[in-house]
């Protein structure tokens, strides 16, 4: 039973091994190696670490000011407080939104399932920016919730929401919603109802049944779910760029900034490789239950 | 798990759809608005629908992104479908461990790291190697690493749900391993490699932050200049395009999907009355 195709494996192993080890494994060597470089008006923007001196010795000049900078100047320090805080709140609301929904749609008749899970699903299919832009024109000072509640005589200033991090909130928590979701899902719909059955037949009230069953059975979907809400809002550009004011200094904006702003290239390698190491465990975490997920 | 929702849990999922779903309406509704001001109806009017098509900036844009999404998409479905029946049917190889984690991070991975990081190679690699130029190849190679993740995920969870019997019965039959492979079992996963076609090509069409990296100087992909122009404040003709790419997406999405399904259901049948027809 046992079909061996040993002579043609590595040829289905290899391209996608050597593809992502190239293009996203070897990529932070090269990060962390410019982190210890120092910044340069020339092409690449940066020092290289080896140069030969005059009588041909080998230099190896490794700056570690842009860690010590990165430790001093307290804008970092901030910025990853924020942005940790930020994501950690957002993905709990986005539990408490997504749990009743997952588990509302693992209830519903098959029939229904599939086109509910098309509808939570389609928003990620769509673009990204262009809902954020879109979220815009809701909470904007002259948008549509504004305009509307003024209209209903529920208020008489605008709400200042824009440039705010409620509106960062707002951002996250609807574009990462889908991603909460899909996994909860996952694991309340392998739930088998017997056991809820027998729950019940051994004296357990709903509530009870769903604290002592239903929750723990479903700890791997809430774990992955929220790993994959939290790890990228942690490093989210897009939205307290948009959304977010001056104050909701988030560490991808401070990234992008160094990066385009300053042009300082080795600062934003040192700081992308703080943040790695910052979401090291994070990642760790969701790598042991997603795999352990996809492999039973 | 199959019993009635309480109407509390149905109201939260309704509450949920129409968060989703509302600020989309809402542009859509704007983008028809012939005012240029946000909050004055000004009329019925599609003059702005009509002006996208004389901004040649978006357009080449817009072109640039076609064809880094077409030739991203379709790399990392090979990529993808390659590492994917790595993982489902070799158990135990070299480098498993490691192929395992390479498709998982970059689904977590925040996107301004892996596109800082991929930009320092490019730049690492072009002096070594004076290849590849920034533009339009970096930004094909970074988007179909990520892409490559998605494929992997979705073919590996298809794969592993396929039916391996009947694959065995086409080597019983004296097929090959490979032809057996590529007639029987391909045929079944090709719905989630058609899908994740599909989201490649959305997902690439949408980058923002790992193009703003790798593209280099001089070349904007579509949502570089729809980002720089957003930046600046509203403009109207921005809501047409993003009403139609937002329709475009999900009208193909909802089309490919019920193709798909169609199909799956009419295999379906036909494997059990292939199988009822021997009994």
């Amino acid at each position: 039973m046992k079909p061996t195709w040993r002579p043609g494996r590595w040829l289905i192993i290899l391209p996608p091994l050597i593809f992502l080890a190239v293009f996203f494994l070897i990529p932070f060597a090269f990060a962390f190696k410019i982190s210890f470089a120092e910044a340069a008006p020339h092409v690449p923007p940066y020092t290289d670490l080896f140069s030969f001196t005059p009588g041909h010795h080998l230099q190896l000049a490794l700056s570690l000011g842009n860690y010590r900078y990165l430790l001093t100047d307290e804008v970092y320090g901030v910025a990853y407080l924020y942005s940790l805080r930020t994501a950690f709140f957002s993905t709990l609301i986005c539990l408490a939104l997504g749990y009743p929904m997952a588990y509302a749609i693992a209830r519903s008749p098959k029939s229904a399932q599939g086109l509910l899970l098309l509808i939570i699903m389609l928003p990620f299919w769509t673009s990204f920016l262009l809902r954020v832009y879109a979220l815009e024109g809701i909470i904007r000072d002259n948008g549509f919730l504004n305009t509307l509640l003024l209209h209903l005589g529920l208020i008489s200033h605008p709400l200042r929401i824009m440039r705010t991090s409620l509106a960062v909130y707002i951002g996250i928590v609807y574009s990462y919603l889908p991603f909460m979701v899909l996994p909860l899902f996952a694991t309340l719909e392998k739930l088998d109802p017997l056991l809820l059955e027998a729950a019940a037949d051994l004296g357990s009230t709903p509530r009870r049944a769903f604290i002592d069953v239903t929750l723990p059975l479903s700890l791997p979907g809430v774990i992955a779910g929220s790993m994959l809400v939290f790890i990228p809002a942690v490093g989210e550009f897009v939205i307290p760029s948009l959304l977010g004011g001056p104050n909701n200094l988030m560490i991808g904006r401070v990234l992008w900034d160094e990066f385009f702003g300053n042009h300082d290239w080795p600062v934003a390698a040192a700081v992308a490789i703080g943040f790695l190491l910052l979401l090291a465990g994070p990642i760790a975490i969701y790598q042991y239950y997603n795999v352990r997920q996809l492999e039973t | 798990m199959q019993r009635r929702s309480s109407t509390a849990l149905l109201s939260v999922l309704f509450f949920g759809i129409a968060l989703l779903y509302l600020p989309i309406v809402i542009l859509i509704g704007y983008s028809f608005n012939a005012s240029p001001l946000v909050n004055v109806w000004g009329g019925f009017s599609t003059a702005w629908y009509g002006q996208l098509l004389h901004n040649r900036q978006l357009l080449q844009a817009a072109l640039l992104s076609l064809e880094v999404a077409l030739t991203a998409s379709s790399g990392a479905v090979v990529l993808g479908t390659l590492a994917a029946i790595a993982l489902v049917r070799f158990a135990r190889f070299r480098g498993r461990l490691l192929l395992t984690g390479m498709v998982n991070a970059p689904l977590v991975m925040p996107e301004i790291i892996t596109g800082i990081t991929q930009l320092l190679l490019f730049v690492s690699m072009v002096q070594l190697f004076s290849w590849p130029h920034r533009g339009f190849t970096t930004i094909v190679l970074s988007h179909i690493t990520f892409c490559t993740a998605y494929v992997t995920i979705t073919v590996q969870s298809r794969l592993q749900g396929a039916d391996r019997s009947l694959e065995e019965a086409a080597m019983d039959l004296g097929a090959s391993p490979a032809r057996a492979f590529l007639e029987v079992t391909l045929p079944i996963i090709s719905p989630a490699i058609i899908s994740s076609w599909l989201l490649s090509f959305t997902l690439s069409l949408d980058d923002l932050v790992i193009s703003s990296f790798v593209a280099g100087p001089g070349a904007s992909t579509l949502p570089m200049v729809i980002y720089s122009k957003v930046k600046l404040g509203v403009s109207p003709d921005i809501n047409a395009l993003a009403s139609l790419i937002v329709c475009a997406v999900g009208v193909c999405v909802v089309g490919a999907g019920y193709l798909m399904a169609r199909g799956e259901r009419r295999r379906t049948r036909e494997a059990q009355l292939a199988l009822t027809d021997r009994s």
